[in-house]
């Protein structure tokens, strides 16, 4: 039992080993055959570990493996335990990782580097899991930075494109502010807590004296900072969008799907934390909701559509991020979950259709259009039958259409901000009506209408091993709301329940009519207009209806203008002060010092190793040198009094 | 015969010696590699049986003998380092043409002299230990002969290495004079009472000379770089893993159980060792270009980490030397395996001729990163985990300067270990050298493959060797 | 009956006396001679240690050590030459090929 915990850690590690040594003999169909199926072996395993903690008697299945660290006070075993959350997470990870493989194979098919990719995926799985299994704050941190240089490796994966190389270096920059973050933070709950188990930071925060709060409140911002990186909230959100420079399986997987959840994650498992930093709550809850809000403005005049759905994920994660400040932790997780199933879904499908969009050029060699850019399409839905219906169910459940899995979740984040903060609730309320909006636009101008490019009439179908994960992830984001459906349904609450031994008993709403109501007429009036608004749309070159909307338009179009912002704010007169600083120290100052260092170390090396003739006899006298030294010293200790 | 059992692994080492010298005999020059196979599993024999003594402790022969944790853990060490340096010999040997049976007989003698080391209970012992260690090694650096660097080296070690004993049995001499006393634990008793301080110490100072000669401790350790890349590869690579561990133990003996009252005299002067022997091995690895004479270099700057164990002294001291013994090896080994992997026929020392490896040797190219950032102290390598435990020794006890130096030295290692993971990684391999895809699963291959991976297992999961090691330390008798 | 120390300070003599030849010599054979000097010197404290504690402990590890500068001759002897066929020299200044 001990060891097999393990074991969904150690398989997809297995299936990286395999494939990173003797993958270039196996041909990339067998490359990526073991890397899914040592990934479905996971998720196997993860079925059997949901059953085992469903049956334990404290719902958790733990494993120690002896002392990792072990300094005078800090004892960190490597710990591993599974409980309810932790085997919601593995199964979404290993279950949505294992479609996503599935996919890959196709869609990676002619890549020569597929077996490089394979290798990372295989390797972000292990880590992803080894941060949601984690039982102590250290042993979370390396899986977060593990699954970070994944994320970093696969952004630039097709790094000869110098626009993903820069894409892969801006995603970790930004990240690494988090993680600094996010390591004070860790650090600051070693210094109060003297622990950085789990289960020992949360008891004794428990029964921190009142006085201490203010220190709970500084540890949760912090925790919470590194959120923002990971799980891309305002300020650091702006590389999650340029992250989509990567695979679409990446996007779909590690953007969408699990590890941008991390930060949700962490936040929710540090639930106790937060309880006890209402200040800190009223924070998460009020950045999410702006998050939520700025991104969804975004997307909505986005041409990409790889860029739109980045910034649809962003302003899901702000649903999240509000969820969990509001203290609806139960609602963030059921969010993460039900966008886990249509985000990856919607990825995927769009990468079925860029990959539709690409069927002229690499049968003829023509290229002409951008196959990503949503103006060049129209009308696929002809072309492609099963891409397009599972892009409208997975569009359909990220708008909250009922009965669909989107509409459940984000019900029970808006009635969390009915209940506790108007402002949240009209952010999020607006965000919902931009989402129906986007989406809208988007199912509207890649699949209704007339092709408006020659790629986009040439489109063809792509391969079952595709089209498959399609299927089942639409089975998913048409089921999803299941999982939790409010009170007065049959199995009502299941996750709620299920969480409960971690999390702790959330009171269940009944579905609030009149709220529920008000948002689905919303949701669907905003598609309604849209499609009303791009019907008129029919030649690629035209400009977007939205440019009525003048300088409105121009913000969204342009982001906001935060990169220039940033740039302007941040990184120039970074430059600039670097640059000065650069003419003055470096110079004469840090790079003579540096150098000073470096020239006198290598000064030293060469002149010591002068005294290493070669001749034997001076060997000798070093030796005895070096004895009479020893005995000399030997006596002076002596005289001075030392005795044994 | 119960007696016996105290001595057991060496025995067997000494006893298979003897045998296989005259079984050899029989043995045709070209199925040399039948004598080798004969060797690895004497050696292997001896591993394993100290490994299934484990736990036992006493002594014998009229206090001549004893029998604890460190030194089985030092048996199975060297008997473990045996059996791969053999690993390597087979095909590296047969390249060089020394593929002869008393290699391997001579081998066999000098691990019962390392063995012998934990097992010994009395200066006398120690020294006959020594030098059965000794002499053996002194004949495997020149076997390469005529070749005129493995003579050059075989004559140099063999000239220092007596003139450091002279100091190590006169150093002896002085201390029976001032105790009376042979036995460690007889010396420990009578340290106290002694009338005879000056003499007692000034032995001690000259003990220390004749064993910090072994390990390579600086100013003691002129003869280590030229030895080391005069000898033939696979001696080297013995010579600097399991000669060091045989020597550590040896000081650990002489200092910490016979010497342990006269610590406050004598841990300060290892703390100031250690310290010049950090700078001066990394100083001197800093500038070379020849890769075995670097290696020979880094052998030096490890020496200086153990000894700071051995000045900080205490379970939480010795413990860390313990560990980082076997890790030190294991690393070591990766990059001597990777080394005379590297090159068919003539081997190159030269760092730049390692230009490329990962292109024409993946396999080979990985082995040697890992030795380098085992040996560099990177997480998560054994390195990293036995670097730790030795500088947090340091500072437990206060020597937060050692700690510091060992830190700052180390930051200099980072410059010459990773120079040759750049070169192997980011260079352009040389022009006319074959790319081969893949390793032929060769013995060879084998013995490199299981260093690199010891390298990161003992970094990742160290804690069942630290429990099995601190469980050997606190048994010291 | 003479006092031990004479006979330690004899002995430390000839050690230094030992130590320095070796190091002044350049024929190998001389230094070796010089290095077999300072074993004995050893040799020559033991023994008189040994019977200032009236103990055998000290003689019998003379004859230990004896035994074993016996067979360093033998290997040394060897070595030397050994080289001295490749070089026609048993000078040890010669020896400087590896340094640095």
């Amino acid at each position: 039992m001990q060891m097999l915990i393990l074991l969904p850690i150690l398989l997809p590690l297995a299936g990286m080993l395999i494939n990173a040594a003797f993958g270039a003999r196996l041909g990339h169909r067998t490359v990526g055959a073991i890397a899914t199926t040592a990934v479905a072996a996971a998720f196997a395993l993860s079925v059997y570990f949901f059953a085992q903690v469903a049956g334990a008697p404290d719902h958790a299945v733990s494993g120690n493996f002896g002392p990792w660290i072990n300094v005078a006070e800090l004892e960190v075993p490597y710990g591993f335990r599974i409980d309810a959350l932790s085997a919601t997470m593995m199964l979404i990870i290993t279950g949505i990782g294992g479609l996503i493989h599935l996919y890959s194979i196709g869609y990676m098919k002619g890549d020569p580097r597929t077996q490089r990719f394979f290798v990372y995926l295989n390797l972000f799985v292990a880590s992803m899991l080894t941060l949601v299994m984690a039982d102590n704050f250290l042993l979370l941190f390396v899986g977060w930075e593990l699954v970070g240089l994944c994320s970093y490796l696969l952004i630039g994966f097709w790094f000869s494109n110098i626009k993903n190389a820069e894409a892969g270096r801006k995603a970790f920059v930004v990240n690494r502010i988090g993680d600094v973050a996010f390591v004070l933070g860790v650090l600051l709950i070693f210094a109060t807590f003297g622990a950085l188990g789990f289960k020992e930071v949360f008891e004794k925060a428990e029964h921190l004296k009142p006085e201490s709060a203010g220190v709970l409140t500084v540890i949760t911002l912090l925790l919470f900072g590194g959120a923002t990186g990971k799980s891309a909230q305002l300020p650091l959100y702006v590389w999650l969008p340029d992250a989509m420079a990567g695979p679409t399986p990446v996007s779909a997987l590690i953007h969408a799907a699990t590890m941008v959840t991390a930060g949700i994650y962490m936040l929710i498992r540090s639930h106790v934390l937060l309880e006890h930093a209402p200040v800190a709550m009223q924070v998460i809850a009020l950045v999410g909701a702006v998050t939520a809000f700025m991104a969804g403005f975004v997307a909505l005049t986005q041409w990409d559509i790889k860029k739109v759905l980045a910034y649809s994920t962003v302003s899901q994660l702000g649903f999240m991020v509000a969820g969990v400040g509001l203290g609806a932790l139960v609602g963030a997780q059921f969010h993460l979950l039900t966008h886990a199933f249509f985000k990856a879904l919607l990825f995927l499908a769009a990468g079925s259709v860029i990959h539709g969009m690409e069927h002229l050029t690499l049968t003829t060699g023509r290229h002409d259009s951008d196959p990503q850019d949503m103006r060049n399409m129209g009308g696929l839905r002809a072309k492609m039958p099963i891409t397009t219906a599972t892009f409208i169910i997975g569009g359909l459940a990220l708008a909250g259409i009922p009965p669909l899995a989107g509409f459940w979740s984000k019900d029970e984040i808006l009635a969390a901000a009915a209940r506790t903060s108007p402002a949240v609730l009209v952010l999020l309320g607006v965000t919902a009506a931009f989402t129906a909006f986007y989406v809208g636009r988007q199912i509207y101008l890649v699949f209704f209408g007339a092709p408006r490019s020659e790629a986009a009439s040439h489109a063809a179908e792509t391969a079952p091993t595709m089209t498959v994960p399609l299927i089942v992830l639409a089975a998913l984001a048409v089921l999803g709301g299941l999982l939790n459906l409010p009170a007065g349904f049959p199995a009502e609450g299941w996750l709620g329940h299920w969480l409960e031994s971690v999390i702790g008993k959330e009171p269940h709403a009944p579905l609030d009519l009149a709220l529920a109501g008000f948002f689905v007429v919303l949701a669907v009036a905003a598609i309604a207009f849209a499609v009303s608004l791009y019907r008129r749309f029919v030649k690629a070159t035209q400009a977007d209806p939205l440019e009525r909307l003048g300088a409105l338009h121009g913000l969204s179009f342009n982001k906001w203008h935060l990169d220039g912002l940033y740039r302007a704010v941040l990184i120039k007169p970074f430059y600039a002060g670097a640059s000065f600083l650069a003419r003055i120290f470096d110079q004469g100052g840090i790079d003579g010092l540096v150098n000073g260092v470096g020239a006198l170390t290598r000064e030293l090396s060469v002149t010591l190793r002068e005294l290493q003739t070669g001749f034997v006899r001076s060997y000798g006298l070093i030796t005895l040198l070096g004895a009479v030294a020893v005995v000399a010293y030997f006596l002076f200790t002596l005289f001075n009094g030392i005795r044994p | 015969m119960n007696e016996l059992l105290l001595v057991l692994p060496p025995l067997i080492f000494a006893l298979g010696g003897v045998v296989l010298l005259m079984v050899d005999l029989a043995i045709p020059r070209e199925r040399k590699s039948l004598t080798a196979g004969m060797a690895a599993v004497v050696s292997a024999a001896a591993a394993l049986c100290a490994i299934l003594q484990w736990g036992l402790a006493g002594s014998g022969f009229q206090g001549m003998i004893s029998v604890d944790g460190v030194a089985l853990a030092l048996d199975a060490l060297v008997g473990v380092i045996g059996v791969m340096t053999i690993g390597l010999s087979l095909r590296y040997n047969a390249l060089r043409g020394i593929l002869r049976g008393e290699f391997f007989v001579l081998m066999l003698f000098s691990l019962s002299g390392m063995a012998l080391i934990g097992h010994a209970a009395n200066l006398l012992t120690i020294f006959l230990a020594i030098e059965l260690l000794s002499i053996p090694l002194y004949v495997l650096s020149g076997i390469a002969r005529p070749r005129l660097d493995s003579e050059e080296s075989a004559m140099k070690y063999f000239l220092l290495g007596a003139f450091a004993s002279g100091f190590l049995v006169f150093g002896m001499a002085l201390v029976y004079g001032a105790t009376g006393q042979l036995s460690l634990t007889g010396i420990a008793r009578t340290l106290i009472t002694s009338t005879s301080v000056p003499l007692l110490v000034v032995g001690a100072a000259l003990m220390l000379v004749g064993l910090g000669f072994k390990v390579a401790a600086a100013p003691f350790h002129m003869w280590t770089p030229d030895v080391y890349q005069g000898a033939p590869t696979t001696v080297t690579a013995f010579m600097s893993t399991a000669t060091k561990a045989a020597g550590f133990v040896a000081l650990l003996r002489v200092f910490g159980v016979a010497l342990g009252d006269l610590a406050n005299v004598w841990q300060p002067a290892f703390a100031a060792l250690s310290a010049l022997t950090m700078m001066i091995g990394n100083l001197g690895a800093l500038t070379q270009i020849n890769l075995k004479r670097m290696l020979a270099y880094s052998s030096i700057a490890h020496a200086g980490y153990l000894l700071m164990g051995l000045a900080a002294g205490g379970v939480s001291g010795v413990r860390g030397v313990v560990f980082y013994l076997p890790a030190y090896a294991a690393a070591s080994l990766a990059a001597f395996a990777a080394m005379t992997a590297a090159h068919n026929g003539e081997e190159d020392q030269s760092i730049s001729a390692y230009a490329g490896l990962s292109r024409t040797r993946p396999g080979w190219a990985l082995v040697m990163a890992v030795a380098m950032l085992s040996l560099l102290g990177i997480p998560p390598t054994a390195g990293f985990v036995g670097k730790y435990m030795l500088f947090q020794s340091a500072i437990d006890v206060g020597l937060v300067p050692l700690a510091v130096i060992g830190v700052l030295t180390s930051v200099v290692s980072g410059y010459y270990y990773l120079r040759v993971i750049v070169t192997m990684y980011f260079e352009a391999p040389p022009e006319g050298v074959a790319v081969t895809k893949g390793n032929r699963l060769s013995l060879h291959w084998v013995t490199g493959a299981i260093a690199a991976a010891a390298s990161i297992v003992l970094g990742i999961l160290p804690a069942p060797l630290i429990n099995a090691v601190t469980a050997g330390v606190t048994s010291i008798r | 009956m003479l006092e031990t120390n004479y006979f330690v300070v004899l002995a430390g003599l000839l050690f230094a006396i030992g130590a320095v030849t070796a190091l002044t010599r350049r024929n190998a054979i001389m230094m070796f001679m010089a290095i077999e000097l300072m074993l004995n010197a050893a040799n020559l404290a033991l023994v008189a240690f040994a019977r200032q504690w009236q103990q055998l402990d000290g003689q019998l590890f003379v004859f230990f050590v004896m035994t074993v500068a016996a067979s360093e001759v033998a290997v040394g002897l060897a070595l030397i030459v050994s080289i001295f066929k490749s070089r026609s020299s048993t000078d040890v200044d010669d020896l400087h090929s590896m340094k640095g």
